[in-house]
Formats: structure tokens, C-alpha cells, sequence
């Protein structure tokens, strides 16, 4: 097994409402999916957002558009129009998630 | 079979109106439809109104109208916004000022109003609404009800639909659901009934996909950002609708942007919680069974929507004042920038000491290194550039105001190669509240009124 970055397998794009953020995270290939699926739990997601997300993470699956849901709560300082960071929109959350590193066969190719 | 051409108009305040302009011209266009709301701008509408009663509403709409005024007569289309804001009576008469000025008549100018529940606070707790904050739980107290700036309830799709029965050509509204200029025309053009769930649901997500502009077709896209052409003409959405309420999403042709499967999708779950249960006024609505289909180049066809009985209550958006924050950017240069911006801030720290100076909540970035990542920032060893940015709340402005003060002595008394910005304003922070309340309170307050243009207001 090998260790990818998960930009190379997927795209993403975050928003905000109040203090929640959600992280959409989309496979670029149906074969990737499953990769998404199996590893991106919602407990690994809060782990990885450590010091961002406070609160409860919560995953929905659209295998329909082979993509997850992240709802990760207390995650922006209060919200938007409260918070005193630069992202007070959680636009980057999209950004930071495709770091988190996926495990695949090491005769993986994309 | 009939179709129904919605375009995308502006999706915040603030936003281009270039690709208003460009579907209001090449995109056949039936309706051209607004979301101008955002939590922040409802604060800045209210803040504006508290200092001049006559403001209120997005003042950017006089010069879309100007622009698109004579486009919607030669092109005969309508169009939708809740550019109203807090005062959509105002917002409708700069659109009657600009229609005169540039010659156009025949225009029906409909406002709704309904949405502003501020006046009727204590009316409603009387009723036994619950005023409990659904993000926090916590109680509402007499400290937020004195210092609310606004509170808004959300309204869908029907006044606006009234409106179009009533001939409107121009609909304005204060706060809808993003999704309801959208909507409404459908409702209005197939007759779909008020229970037909699974064609509202295709309706509102229509709207979902058009209403942020270009996040559908190529704007702050994730994936293949590098090939996304045209930035600076970008192509608003276009969606082609069928009485099914099935319908295509594309853009005008030969402009910037790009529509596919992946740009659609990043709209599609962009500030959405529970996917199978998106709640709106009109409709909950289900996109797990949702099949996106590339038909043509820059086009998206988006079928399986499905929706279920809408809510009994309506949301209410209310916004208090938090205080303010100041911030001060100062930057410093390689060899050891990142060293020399800590050091910096620790200076800062023992300044504040030294001369008793508290703040409610501070907040330290090195813009370079881990503004936009906070803890999540990897090692960028020495990097040719740190900013420290220091941003403190107070509730005393003075004092946000006054922060800048204590770092133009640092550029000689501290360490090498500090260089600023200047001062940055102070920028007021807003508290959100939000609660449910039963939609006949509300339904029962909102109007419809006609007006146009050479009547006498």
C-alpha cells in the first residue's frame, strides 16, 4: 500500500452557514469512490481538522454523484459576521480537506 | 413542449453584473432572477436605514437597472430580486426613478413585504414562539432582543408568484430563501400545484445551482481550475426548465466559464447540510437520487429530484451586535521572517501588559504561513515573506481603532524589516440568532403592492 494526497483523486468546495461549515468532497473518477467512501469516515475528518472543528462532524454519501458530505459544526469562530479569522467564510476548508491522505494499492495509477 | 429560460442575475451584494448583462442579451432569456442577501449584508442594510431611514435596500440596483432596464424591454423578459433588503418600498423607487430618466414605460413594479419581523418581537413571544437559538440553544435574553439589528423571516416562492398573477414585470422582496426568485416563475408558468413536491424540489434546486452566480459555471471551481477560460467574461447560469421540472443548466454561448458534471456538483452541495432533506418554504428537498448528465459541451442535464411536504414553521434570521473587531497586518522579510513576526507579536503582548490593555478575544495569523490552514499548516521552512496579523474584539470601537497605534514604533524599535499596510478599519461584528415560527404568523403579515412607472407613488 501507498499513501496519496486526496487532490489527486478528488475535488472539493466548502460554505458556510452560521457556524457550521460543510465540505463537499467529490471523486474525480467513479473508481475512486469506494477509496472515498471506505477511508474519509467522519471521525477521521474531525481528526483532521483538529483545532478548526469543534464540534460534531457528520457525513452524508451521494454515491449518485459519487461525492460526501462533511457538516462540521462550531467550525468558524463563532460564524462568518463573529469571527475574527481571515477565512471567515470557511472558503478554504475545500482546500485544507485535500491534504488528508487516502491509502491505495501500490499498483495504483491515475 | 414549453420551456422556461431562467438566468442568473447576481449572486450577493457586491456582485458583477456582467453576466447579468450578458444573459439579459444573448440568453433568450424569460426571467432573469436575483439572490442580492447574504447574514452580513442584512447587517449592513440595517445599519445603513438606522443612519439614512430612506436607505435599507442594496444600492447596487440602480445601475443594474440602468443596464438592464432597456434589455428586459427589447428582450421581453422579467425579473426577480430581493434587493429590497430591509426596504424593498425604497428599492422599488430608484427603479421607477431610473425607468423614468431613461424614458421606459409600461413597467409593473410589484413589492412584497412581510419578511421584517423586528417590530413584531414581542407580539410574536406573545403568541408562545419560541425564541431559543436553533444553532446554540441557548435562551433569548432582554441583553440580545435590545441589541438586534435585524430579523428576518425567510419567505419562498408564493407572494412572489402572486405578484407575476398581478402582472408584475419587476418583483422585489426583501428576505426570501435564495432559492424563491428562482422558483416563483415556474410556479407561475407551469401552474404546478402547491403539493406537486418532486417538481418544486427540482424548482428550488434549480435555483440552488443558479443563485451563486458563477459557482456553477466555473468560479471558484476546485478541480481543473487551470483550465477554466475567461475569468474576467465568466458566463452567469442559464437553466433551460421543462414542465417536469426537469431542466438543463448552461451558460451563454462563447462566454468565459465552464459547465460540467464537476463544476455542477461543487454547486450542488455548496451550503448544504442533510441532502436528502434540504429544507426551504416551499418544499424539502431530496438530491440523493439526483443524475447529472453531460449533454453537450456547457451543458448539464439534471433530472431526479425529489421533494417531500414543506415545513409547517418558517426560519427567522435575526443579527445582533457583537462588537467590533480592529486588525493590524505588518510585514516582515527572509532571513528568518516567520522568527521575526513572533517576535513581533510577543513585543506587542508586553506592550498591552505594561500598559493594561485587554481585549475580549485575540486572534494571531502569519498570513504566508497559516492564515487561511490555522493549525492545519505544514512546515514552509523559510519562507520570503510573513505578515503577522493581530485581531482583537472589543465592544469599546475606540479601542479596535486604536490598536494600529502600537505597532509603527516597532519599525525602529524592533526587529529588522517592518513594512505595513497602514491602518485597516475597524469592521463590526454581528451575532446570529435563529428560531423557528409557524408560517401563519407570518403568511398572515405579507403584502403584495403594485406600482408603475408614471403613477403618481
Amino acid at each position: 500500500m501507498k499513501r496519496i494526497q486526496l487532490k489527486e483523486i478528488a475535488h472539493a468546495r466548502s460554505g458556510d452557514k452560521g457556524n457550521t461549515v460543510n465540505i463537499g468532497v467529490f471523486a474525480k473518477k467513479k473508481a475512486y469512490y469506494p477509496y472515498l467512501v471506505e477511508q474519509m469516515t467522519a471521525e477521521k475528518v474531525k481528526k483532521f481538522f483538529q483545532g478548526l472543528v469543534f464540534g460534531e462532524v457528520v457525513r452524508y454519501e451521494l454515491p449518485n454523484i459519487e461525492g460526501l458530505n462533511f457538516v462540521c459544526k462550531e467550525a468558524l469562530d463563532g460564524g462568518g459576521s463573529q469571527s475574527l479569522r481571515v477565512d471567515n467564510l470557511g472558503k478554504c476548508f475545500g482546500s485544507n480537506i485535500l491534504r488528508f491522505e487516502i491509502e491505495v494499492p501500490d499498483d495504483f495509477s491515475l | 413542449m414549453k420551456k422556461v429560460r431562467i438566468g442568473a442575475g447576481q449572486g450577493f451584494y457586491g456582485d458583477s453584473f456582467d453576466g447579468a448583462v450578458m444573459n439579459a442579451k444573448y440568453g433568450n432569456l424569460d426571467y432573469l432572477a436575483f439572490d442580492a442577501l447574504a447574514e452580513l449584508t442584512m447587517a449592513i442594510l440595517a445599519k445603513n436605514k438606522f443612519q439614512h431611514p430612506e436607505l435599507g435596500y442594496t444600492r447596487d440596483i440602480g445601475l443594474a437597472m440602468q443596464a438592464l432596464l432597456p434589455l428586459m424591454k427589447k428582450n421581453k423578459f422579467k425579473m426577480l430580486t430581493n434587493a429590497g433588503g430591509l426596504n424593498p418600498h425604497a428599492a422599488k423607487e430608484v427603479v421607477l426613478h431610473v425607468a423614468k430618466k431613461m424614458g421606459i414605460h409600461d413597467i409593473k413594479v410589484a413589492v412584497v413585504t412581510g419578511d421584517d419581523i423586528k417590530p413584531r418581537i414581542s407580539e410574536l413571544q406573545d403568541a408562545g414562539v419560541d425564541f431559543t437559538d436553533l444553532e446554540t440553544a441557548k435562551p433569548f435574553t432582554k441583553e440580545i432582543e435590545e441589541k438586534l439589528l435585524f430579523a428576518n423571516a425567510y419567505l419562498g416562492a408564493k407572494p412572489l408568484v402572486e405578484a407575476l398573477r398581478q402582472g408584475a414585470d419587476i418583483v422585489i422582496s426583501g428576505r426570501t430563501t435564495d432559492t424563491a426568485q428562482f422558483l416563483a416563475p415556474l410556479i407561475y408558468e407551469f401552474g404546478w400545484e402547491e403539493d406537486d413536491w418532486d417538481r418544486l424540489a427540482s424548482g428550488v434546486f434549480m435555483g440552488h445551482l443558479l443563485e451563486c452566480s458563477a459557482q456553477s459555471t466555473g468560479g471558484n471551481f476546485s478541480a481543473d481550475w487551470q483550465s477554466i477560460e475567461n475569468f474576467e467574461q465568466i458566463g452567469y447560469p442559464i437553466a433551460e426548465v421543462s414542465e417536469n421540472g426537469e431542466f438543463v443548466i448552461t451558460k451563454v454561448e462563447g462566454s468565459g466559464g465552464l459547465v460540467n458534471a464537476q463544476t455542477v456538483k461543487e454547486q450542488m452541495l455548496y451550503e448544504i447540510h442533510d441532502p436528502a432533506n434540504y429544507i426551504t418554504p416551499d418544499v424539502v428537498v431530496d438530491i440523493t437520487n439526483v443524475t447529472l448528465e453531460e449533454i453537450a459541451p456547457n451543458q448539464v442535464k439534471v433530472t431526479g429530484v425529489k421533494g417531500k411536504e414543506r415545513p409547517k414553521d418558517l426560519k427567522v434570521v435575526a443579527g445582533y451586535d457583537d462588537g467590533y473587531m480592529g486588525q493590524v497586518i505588518v510585514g516582515f522579510s527572509w532571513p528568518d521572517a516567520l522568527e521575526k513576526a513572533k517576535k513581533a507579536e510577543e513585543i506587542i503582548y508586553r506592550i498591552m501588559e505594561k500598559k493594561s490593555i485587554t481585549f475580549e478575544k485575540m486572534h494571531v495569523d502569519y498570513i504566508g504561513f497559516n492564515s487561511l490552514h490555522g493549525p492545519l499548516a505544514h512546515d514552509a521552512g523559510d519562507p520570503n515573506e510573513v505578515y503577522l496579523r493581530m485581531a482583537v474584539k472589543t465592544y469599546d470601537k475606540k479601542k479596535a481603532d486604536n490598536f494600529f497605534r502600537l505597532f509603527p514604533p516597532l519599525a525602529l524599535n524592533g526587529p529588522p524589516t517592518m513594512s505595513t499596510f497602514g491602518q485597516i478599519p475597524t469592521r463590526q461584528l454581528l451575532g446570529m440568532w435563529s428560531f423557528l415560527v409557524p408560517r401563519k404568523l407570518i403568511e398572515s403579515h405579507v403584502t403584495i403592492s403594485m406600482s408603475e412607472v408614471g403613477e403618481p407613488v
